[in-house]
């Protein structure tokens, strides 16, 4: 890890300030700025440490929804009992996430900041071709091993998953990132590769997230987060779903659901065509298989990771059916 | 030119000082700067839980923690987790009845983790056991073992508290 020097914020001011010096990065739980500044893949002049501000950790929930700072811990989020009743799939995509120590160190903002990423993307010094750390140069990852690389939102520039589990279930819950004054939804927080795959966020050079808010909804209320891998525990997802449903008064008819996708896509995928398909439908096991294969529309495999274009509709047709289960809605 | 800057860091009840890189982390200071060698490097990336550590009482990888990011915070490593007269921790204890390591060397993490984890109340079975202790791998395989020691310094644990109460 090259040296760079180090600085504490001791006002969000400061940070600010700091943070649009050239070469200087914010430092929140450090576990992915820290991990990458190792692999040589990050090398910054500053390091604008922000875990003293304890202005940005608070956690709000009221009948409106929740607002949570920027540097409220993984951890806390996800044990935190209005969460968990507010938005369950919310907490679940928190503590099935990364490993209990991890969870203790990284703070949301961070979390939804973690790169769109590949193994050839953290190995410079083996793979130099890589357009996300090098515009221009190539693509390791295209022909090569592309178990974990994404089928949906491709191009022909890059083809990394968005690995993050956190910021699926935001998506599907249409919640928004606060910087500063500035409110985006988490939707159009994030970009699809395209031709600049270095550009992964809308964030530019010294913005700095200050919050989450995530509107309540009886969607939201009854969600779930399913996350399926490799190994049961301490890994990313293979493919994973944030779902939630209401019913009409009948206990059968879908009034709302909302469909998110991860571990598939270049970015936290909202899947509309599923929930279109589902909206003013009875549940039963058919409908729900055929809707939730409307998601792949548009898949590309390379290989390597077509095992997903079977396993997310799979994963979005368990957890719409573990839902319907829970409230009695599926025929 | 390396640039050093000052750190008093709280380790397990002292202050220690030192000038270290910024660069430096937790893991590094303990073991390269201060000569506490229980915490290990397994990984160095934050996928082990070899180096785990408390910070203000929370159980954290000190492989992905800046030193200079832990001035003015309580650690606490391996080192610092027996009673005043040298008695073993009850977790250390209940390793030790369990044959709960082979080389050992993911031991003061795994125990650093499970201390924090029955404290959290994340060890209420063996399955909540393994999810929450899934950040420390043990490459010879301890893991029944493991659990089996964590369940039962969780009981002792319980039990002490009922007593109290
Ligand atoms: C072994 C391992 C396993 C993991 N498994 C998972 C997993 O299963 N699921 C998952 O979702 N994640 C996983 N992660 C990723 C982990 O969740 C992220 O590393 C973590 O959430 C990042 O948060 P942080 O606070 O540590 O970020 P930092 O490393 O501090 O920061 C990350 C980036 O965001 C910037 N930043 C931070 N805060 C702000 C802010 N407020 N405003 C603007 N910029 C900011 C920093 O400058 C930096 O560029 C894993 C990580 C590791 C190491
Ligand atoms: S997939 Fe993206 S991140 Fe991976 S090597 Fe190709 S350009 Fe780089
Ligand atoms: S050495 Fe820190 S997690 Fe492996
Ligand atoms: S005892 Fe050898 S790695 Fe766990």
């Amino acid at each position: 890890m090259r040296d760079f020097s180090y600085l504490r914020a001791t006002s969000a001011d400061d940070a600010q300030k700091a943070a649009l010096q050239a070469g200087a990065v914010l430092l929140a739980g450090g576990t992915t700025l820290l991990d990458l500044a190792k692999c040589g893949v990050t090398e910054p002049e500053t390091v604008v440490d922000i875990t003293h501000l304890s202005s940005l950790d608070g956690i709000a929930v009221d009948e409106g929804g929740a607002t949570i700072g920027a540097l409220a811990r993984m951890s806390e989020v996800a044990d935190h009992r209005e969460i968990k009743a507010a938005f369950p799939a919310v907490s679940e995509s928190l503590s099935l996430a990364a490993s209990a120590q991890l969870r203790n160190m990284a703070t949301m903002g961070g979390n939804l900041l973690q790169r769109t990423r590949c193994s050839y993307f953290r190995e410079p010094g083996v793979f130099a071709a890589c357009n996300k750390r090098n515009p221009g140069s190539g693509c390791s990852a295209i022909g090569g091993v592309t178990r974990n690389h994404a089928i949906l939102g491709t191009s022909d520039a890059c083809i990394a998953t968005y690995p993050g589990d956190l910021a699926v279930a935001l998506v599907a819950f249409d919640a928004t990132v606060e910087i500063g004054s500035r409110r985006v939804p988490v939707d159009d927080f994030f970009l699809l590769p395209g031709n600049t795959p270095d550009r992964e966020t809308v964030l530019e050079k010294g913005d700095i997230i200050t919050a989450i808010s995530i509107p309540a909804s009886a969607a939201a209320r009854n969600s779930t987060y399913l996350k399926v891998r490799d190994r049961q525990s301490y890994e990313f997802a293979a493919a994973s779903a944030a779902v939630g449903l209401e019913f009409e008064a009948d206990g059968r008819t879908v009034r709302d659901i909302r469909v998110a996708l991860g571990g598939v896509a270049t970015k936290p995928w909202r899947a509309r065509a599923v929930e279109q398909a589902l909206v003013g439908k009875a549940l039963d096991a058919e409908t729900v298989e055929k809707a939730s294969s409307l998601a792949m529309e548009g898949a590309v495999s390379q290989g390597g990771n077509h095992y997903k274009i079977e396993l997310a509709p799979r994963v979005i047709t368990r957890a719409i059916e573990q839902l319907g289960l829970k409230v009695g809605g599926l025929a | 030119m390396t640039r050093t800057i000052h750190l008093s860091l709280d380790i397990n009840g002292r202050r220690h000082e030192l000038d270290v890189e910024p660069r430096v982390t937790l893991l590094d200071a303990l073991r390269e700067h201060l000569a506490l060698t229980g915490t290990k490097k397994g990984c160095d990336q934050g996928q082990c839980g070899a180096c785990t550590c408390h910070v203000d009482g929370k159980r954290v990888l000190s492989c992905l923690t800046l030193a200079a990011q832990v001035e003015g915070r309580e650690i606490t490593t391996i080192e610092g987790i027996t009673g005043e007269n040298g008695d073993l921790h009850p977790v250390q204890a209940a390793f030790i009845e369990h044959d709960a390591f082979q080389c050992g060397y993911c031991t003061p993490g795994q125990i650093m983790s499970a201390v924090a984890c029955i404290r959290e109340g994340h060890a209420g079975s063996d399955e909540e056991i393994r999810e929450y202790m899934s950040g420390n791998l043990c490459r010879c395989g301890a893991y029944n073992s493991i659990v089996a020691a964590v369940r039962e310094a969780a009981q002792a644990t319980v039990k002490e508290k009922m007593e109290v109460a």
